[in-house]
């Protein structure tokens, strides 16, 4: 299996109080994997590094490497703009902006300078199938993105986000504010998704993880605990507090 | 404390605080009152269409007519507009966007002092330097439209900063992650989606600065030269509907003191029409 991101002694902290602390981990090519831990382990923390969406964090520290297909992203002089197209980012609460579907999808393919109507209609129909949106929304491809269902919101950003074509997509708790039919079908989506991206699914909810993730990391104070292959991980964990909070005696 | 004594506190507190409220409703209404009394009148006698259409203003002659002021009032306030609501927007857009707290902890009170500055300031410094100024490199007396423009362009810059960065700060912080996150640049999140998301209250902004600007007086009389006619180009000087008022109500008297009353009028209800304007622009976005 084929590393994709290699992440070593990361340190983070904000206005000097440690987020997370020398973690040392790879993620592998065309798997799921789950990252789960307690509120504040430094889990999300953690993915908006790997797209630097944390430099629009103020007072934010960070030392060591992660390296994606070898390049380190960590470096200033790294290019955000490109490296946040190549990664896609999927948010806790689903932020359509505040125009129709088709132009939600679009955004990003325009960015880049996509216009011809015919190719952008290419991109968005393929998007939305891929997120298993097509069917419920091709009649209105024009109305407001914002009079979509919470879940249907929450496909549409994961369309969004693949009309970038990325090889990357982070998903920071995308099913938390979901009922579990819309859950049910973020996690179809995913398992499809993972043949041609590699995805890093951030989530409170450890039985998701159990389902959806190959891999699968437990955080806990900014530490990372434990890693390994995902039934391992919840069969026979090696680490006393990876096992309480698989059971959630705390959390 | 027995609690029937507390609960009346609170009653004799509630009520003070409604009578208070109430209070500010109360003396609007007197102002319409008055103004309508005094102005109204004349209206009937003389005929609307002579007052609000008529070219000649020679109150002691029985003409009353104040197009010539409508128009100047509007061209003011709109030439006040293509010089502020620009550099109003961008400067709400720095503040809302670009500057870090460091920055706006000086630009913030910086503005708000610029609020604070009395007209006869803005009127004074416009006739020391900005008229001089036109006089020497744009040609006639300096006392012009463009002196007046470029005069309330600056007042109403805090009006259009202030409403514009709030209507910013109110944009949802996850619309710029969204879009920041979709490979977008700063600029590109700001232009395509903060300020389309914001564009109801920056609408507002502008059309509480021309409220701001058509109802301004003194800096106006001080900068504008006051003839009464239509202005030819912008270097002509003008007399706007406020300075009409403040100009002459000292020696008015009769039907004169009376015409001067039905400008009012008229200010009135341009301000009415513009602060309507306001709110509706806004409340239309709370339905969407």
């Amino acid at each position: 299996m084929d590393i994709k991101i290699q992440i070593r002694q990361l340190s983070v902290s904000y206005n000097g109080t440690p987020a997370l602390r020398s973690i040392t981990l790879d993620i592998y090519k065309n798997c799921i994997t789950g990252f789960m831990g307690p509120a504040g382990s430094g889990k999300s923390t953690l993915i908006t590094l790997i797209n630097r969406m944390i430099d629009f964090e103020e007072g934010v520290r960070y030392d060591g490497e992660i390296r994606i297909d070898g390049i380190n992203v960590l470096d200033p002089a790294v290019d955000v703009v490109a490296l946040r197209r190549r990664i896609g980012m999927v948010f806790a609460v689903p932020l359509p902006l505040p125009r129709s579907i088709f132009d939600n999808i679009a955004y990003g393919p325009r960015l880049k300078g996509i216009t011809n109507m015919t190719d952008l209609y290419a991109i968005v129909e393929d998007s939305l199938k891929k997120a298993f949106l097509f069917d419920e929304v091709k009649d209105r491809l024009m109305t407001s993105a914002m009079k979509l269902s919470g879940g249907q919101q929450q496909r549409l950003c994961l369309a969004r986000t693949l009309a970038l074509q990325p090889d990357i997509i982070l998903l920071d708790e995308p099913c938390s504010g979901l009922d579990p039919i819309s859950t049910a079908k973020i996690e179809e989506a995913l398992s499809e998704l993972k043949k041609d991206y590699t995805i890093i699914l951030v989530s409170n909810n450890t039985k998701q993880i159990a389902r959806t993730s190959d891999y699968a990391a437990f955080f806990y104070m900014g530490e990372l605990i434990e890693f390994g292959e995902t039934p391992r991980i919840f069969t026979n964990p090696s680490q006393k507090k990876t096992e309480d909070y698989i059971q959630g005696k705390f959390g | 404390m027995p609690k029937n004594r507390a609960v009346l506190i609170d009653q004799i507190i509630k009520q003070t605080m409604r009578i208070c409220a109430f209070s500010s409703l109360f003396f609007l209404f007197l102002i319409f009152l008055f103004i309508l009394i005094e102005g109204l009148p004349l209206f009937y006698r003389v005929g609307v269409g002579n007052i609000i259409a008529g070219f000649k203003w020679a109150p002691t002659k029985g003409a009353f007519g104040i197009f010539p002021m409508i128009v100047s009032s509007f061209l003011v306030t709109i030439g006040a507009l293509i010089l502020g609501a620009p550099l109003g927007l961008a400067c709400a857009v720095y503040l809302a966007e670009y500057a870090g707290k460091k920055k706006k902890l000086f630009l913030k009170p910086a503005l708000e002092l610029l609020a604070g500055i009395p007209s006869v300031v803005y009127g004074f410094l416009g006739v020391i330097y900005i008229v001089p100024l036109i006089r020497t490199y744009c040609g006639g007396s300096g006392f012009s439209l463009l002196a007046a423009a470029i005069v309330l362009g600056v007042m109403i810059l805090p009006t259009v900063i202030s409403i514009s960065y709030d209507a910013l700060m109110s944009v949802p912080r996850t619309y710029r992650e969204g879009s920041l996150a979709m490979g977008a640049t700063k600029w590109q999140t700001t232009y395509r989606v903060v300020i389309p998301a914001a564009s109801s209250g920056i609408l507002a902004s502008f059309i509480l600065g021309m409220g701001r600007a058509i109802g301004e007086t003194m800096a106006v009389i001080m900068v504008a030269g006051n003839a009464l006619r239509i202005p030819g180009s912008i270097l002509d000087p003008l007399r706007t509907l406020t300075s009409n008022i403040a100009l002459e109500l000292a020696y008015a008297s009769g039907d004169h003191r009376l015409g001067l009353f039905s400008t009012g009028v008229v200010l009135l209800i341009i301000i009415m029409i513009l602060n309507y304007l306001a709110n509706f622009v806004i409340r239309q976005k709370v339905i969407k």
